[in-house]
């Protein structure tokens, strides 16, 4: 989607305000508890990472803007929850006695278990999925889309040109992801030159190499 | 502005509305708050910054580790214990005196978790991830950190699984120091490309 969440390039933003290294982790104990829950319901597989980062998207765009981060993953979590029928508006408005979940969920992550899981992560490379269509050394161009629903395609890079500098292997697709299907493809690592981005407010010399999958792009003929 | 918001008290609405929600997972039995207790220890005492100036330090003195490095950065950064969330794919770049790496994630808060931890409140923030893919040597002038002319910038926007590391250029006058010395002079903001590694004397206590 065309939302404000994909930044890069944006204007009047303002300036960078570098923090301390010295500074903590977190900043109130609310945010502690938010990353946490994010993290803890993991195992349960409600949701894939790419369905939470669709779900932080869609966060009213004045609001995405004057937000924390972790203000985006709380209203990403309460929505993401609510479409997969584990709570419900009314519950989280407190207007509704909490019901019993009626979905079958993976198992709760127990104390014990927190490195255990954490250590392992995810796995987002496949053994099968469609061929590749470029080759490491390949000139290709960012397509020019506009999907209505989650794309890890920034619209800065695309109808833009690269070269293909690394490929990743087979990866869960994270637009097809976000909407319940894996579509495993090529990753690759792609090199934009800064003045083909930019223009001539880019720096010769300059690059921007960026992750996209075989969907995004297309051949240069 | 943007979400640079760093030390505000938060809107009690906001407190609220996290306690409703842990309350209502923890009910629904989902959750249990001993292990969100867990998870919050793991990436305030654990998991941080001081994995990464672990691995820097070694491919600083170790040749065979940083060949490794190139070759598999995950694989070579597990050796030392550091795996998983948020950082399943780790790639390592390497500054030197003719490349400068710098790392962001414009459509989110992408960050190698297992190495560096949590990302700093500026690295998610709208600011940083808007201008640094556009003017990057601006942004990191605004860092302290001049980068010349004749060095290529390379940006390196997060939008997939894989996560980056810049492993720092090593300081002069280093040769023969321990693995243990060399971390002091690395820093988390070093191996996100902002910053240069410190120099010798500007390291802190340990």
């Amino acid at each position: 989607m065309d939302g404000v969440h994909d930044m890069g390039g944006m204007h009047g933003m303002g300036p960078v305000n570098p923090e301390d290294e010295s500074d903590p982790v977190f900043h109130a104990e609310w945010e502690k508890r938010v990353f946490a829950i994010n993290n803890a319901i993991g195992p349960l597989k409600i949701r894939s990472i790419d369905e939470s980062r669709h779900a932080r998207e869609r966060m009213k765009p004045a609001l995405y803007l004057s937000s924390s981060y972790y203000q985006i993953w709380l209203d990403g979590l309460e929505r993401i929850l609510s479409e997969k029928g584990i709570l419900t508006v009314e519950e989280l408005a407190r207007e509704a006695r909490p019901e019993p979940i009626t979905l079958s969920t993976g198992s709760k992550m127990a104390p014990d278990q927190v490195d255990a899981f954490l250590d392992k992560g995810g796995y987002f490379l496949r053994e099968e999925g469609k061929a590749a269509r470029f080759k490491v050394g390949d000139l290709v161009r960012g397509r020019n889309i506009h999907p209505p629903g989650h794309t890890r395609l920034p619209s800065y890079a695309r109808g833009k040109q690269g070269e293909i500098v690394a490929d990743y292997g087979l990866h869960v697709f994270a637009d097809s992801n976000a909407h319940g299907s894996e579509d495993p493809q090529h990753l690759y690592s792609v090199r934009f030159s800064s003045t083909e981005l930019w223009g001539a407010d880019g720096t010769e010399g300059d690059y921007i190499y960026i992750d996209l999958w075989d969907d995004h792009l297309e051949a240069i003929s | 502005m943007g979400h640079n918001h760093k030390h505000d008290e938060p809107p009690s609405d906001t407190v609220l509305r996290v306690k409703t929600l842990e309350s209502l997972l923890v009910e629904k039995g989902l959750i249990d708050p001993k292990t969100l207790d867990a998870i919050v220890d793991r990436y305030e005492n654990r998991v941080g910054p001081q994995n990464g100036k672990a691995v820097v330090a070694k491919a600083w003195s170790d040749p065979d580790y940083l060949s490794r490095l190139r070759e598999d950065g995950t694989k070579a950064i597990a050796e030392l214990g550091f795996s998983g969330a948020g950082g399943e794919e780790i790639v390592v770049v390497e500054n030197t005196n003719k490349v400068h790496n710098v790392v962001v994630c414009t459509l989110c808060s992408c960050y190698p978790w297992p190495v560096l931890g949590l990302p700093p409140v500026w690295y998610k923030s709208a600011p940083y991830r808007s201008r640094v893919v556009r003017e990057p040597r601006k942004v990191l002038e605004e860092f302290g950190t001049h980068i010349p002319k004749e060095t290529e910038v390379r940006v390196w926007d997060s939008t997939a699984e894989m996560r980056y590391l810049v492993i720092p250029r090593r300081p002069e006058g280093t040769e023969g120091w321990s693995e243990e010395d060399l971390q002091k002079l690395v820093t988390r903001d070093s191996m996100i490309g902002v910053t240069e590694a410190k120099r010798p004397g500007e390291e802190e206590a340990a």
